[in-house]
């Protein structure tokens, strides 16, 4: 492995390391998601036809919820005990750290994302089984691009005070793109539509990943060392 | 603590080309703001030596040792580290500098040993677990190898710091109040460590406001006071009395005039 693919890699251990044990974000995220739920049952109603309907942008809606919560704190961590320091002294790209943070992040998206399907099936009472392959590959397209875009966004937000209030602000017109792209794709999907149907979304969700990835892999040096 | 192994964890790794001059600052300035932080600093350091800079609180110590670590750009003035611009070629200055600052660079959720497994990794050393289980031992923390920093004392995480800095191959230590929650042991080890780092061509630049320690291991002594090197003298022959005066004079009449 080279010195590059260590670094990235160490960071991911680390973090989800972090997480396993101390269990702040998911556990934060998971609690989230079944009140986001609580909160559609209340407003859809039991009407099947409706739920269906509102499904793809629920979803959506549920995942970046969740994301903007986990992605704001991603470098909080790095300001505890100085680490940040730590990582800017570090020799070698630092778009390696950028890599291992994101996959920290879709990985943790990953878990809320599998939880609030699962949950979804359970409230509603709708079953994805028959249209899971399509739909992990658009999720894990639009996941991809959020964590990209939001761990960016997160290192940038971490070192100022407003960072609450200015990492929405910040984010959400960003992932306008990847959002139309994965409800779209996810509508398409769940109406069991053949995957070439949704064709321009998804390529539109990969163009969209590889932009944000390129931009955070090179920008994230000057980031970090503010 | 004790030296033992210390040979163990250093000869892993080979030490980058010398340079006989470590730090050549010159007419450093920082300004943050309105505030004039450091106003006309100089430093020379070689390989070899080590110096304690002392001064009163917000008189810039830790701003001094921030921008040597190459973590702050100086609002003007140069710096050399080890020959290299630290200015324009941050990166290459860094391979030679190793830094314990206020913050230890602990992760609270992992062990001692995955802290410094995590360090040594992003540094780009050997993280073979028994030569981390040695650095641990070195600093006395090797019984607690296996158990979270968050359960650590201040005093304790001090010196995982210290051991990530043995694990490491830095030319130039720059310690921000290193002394700060060691117990007696603790500061005897950081004392002769220090001394064998000289010995071996190392060089630092230490801020206290711990006069004995400082003084103890230094060359020379230099007293920040309004943001500038107000002294900067060998610290042979110079008695703590001496520096007490030194220091009262200069330091803290710096703050009575401001």
């Amino acid at each position: 492995m080279s010195a590059y693919m260590r670094r990235a890699w160490i960071v991911v251990w680390k973090d989800v390391l972090s997480e396993r044990r101390s269990k702040e974000s998911l556990n934060a995220l998971v609690f989230f998601s079944i009140l986001l739920l609580f909160v559609f049952q209340f407003a859809l109603g039991p009407e099947r036809a409706r739920v269906e309907a509102a499904l793809p942008g629920l979803l959506w809606l549920g995942f970046i919820l969740a994301g903007l919560l986990a992605f704001g704190r991603t470098f909080l961590v790095e300001r505890e005990n100085d680490c940040w320091e730590g990582l800017v002294l570090s020799p070698g790209d630092k778009s390696a750290i950028y890599l291992g943070k994101l996959a920290g992040n879709v990985l943790l998206m990953a878990v809320v994302e599998a939880v609030l399907l699962v949950l979804f099936a359970v409230f509603f009472g709708l079953d994805f089984t028959g249209v899971l392959p399509a739909l992990c590959l658009v999720l894990a397209l639009g996941t991809l691009g959020l964590a990209a875009v939001g761990t960016l966004f997160g290192a940038i937000t971490a070192q100022l005070r407003a960072r609450e209030l200015l990492f929405p602000v910040l984010l959400l017109p960003a992932v306008v793109p990847i959002l139309l792209g994965a409800v779209s794709a996810t509508q398409s999907v769940i109406l069991g539509q053949p995957l070439a149907e949704a064709a321009a979304w998804l390529k539109l969700l990969a163009a969209a990943d590889l932009i944000y990835l390129v931009v955070g892999v090179l920008t994230f040096e000057f980031v970090l060392e503010g | 603590m004790t030296a033992t192994g210390l040979e163990a964890v250093r000869g892993a790794t080979a030490p980058p080309p010398a340079s006989d001059l470590m730090i050549q600052a010159v007419h450093l300035r920082k300004i943050f703001g309105p505030t004039s932080v450091l106003d006309d600093v100089s430093l020379e350091l070689g390989a070899g030596h080590g110096v304690t800079l002392l001064g009163a609180n917000g008189t810039g110590k830790t701003t001094l040792l921030r921008i040597l670590a190459t973590l702050v750009r100086p609002t003007g003035g140069s710096l050399r580290i080890a020959g290299v611009d630290a200015v324009k070629a941050p990166d290459t200055a860094r391979g030679v500098i190793d830094l314990v600052g206020h913050g230890s660079w602990v992760y609270e959720d992992l062990t001692a040993l995955e802290n410094l497994r995590f360090w040594t990794t992003m540094g780009g050393h050997d993280a073979a677990p028994a030569r981390l289980r040695t650095a641990l031992e070195s600093v006395e923390l090797d019984t607690v190898a296996d158990r979270r920093a968050r359960t650590f004392s201040a005093g304790m995480k001090r010196r995982l710091a210290l051991a990530r800095v043995l694990l490491g191959r830095a030319r130039l230590l720059l310690l921000d109040e290193p002394f700060t929650g060691l117990d007696r042991a603790g500061r005897k080890w950081l004392s002769e460590y220090l001394m064998s780092f000289k010995a071996r061509g190392g060089a630092f630049v230490l801020a206290t406001h711990s006069f004995d320690a400082g003084i103890g291991v230094a060359d020379r002594v230099a007293i920040l006071a309004g943001g500038r090197i107000a002294l900067e003298r060998p610290a042979a022959g110079l008695g703590l009395d001496d520096l007490r005066r030194l220091y009262d004079d200069l330091a803290m009449g710096a703050e009575a005039g401001s």
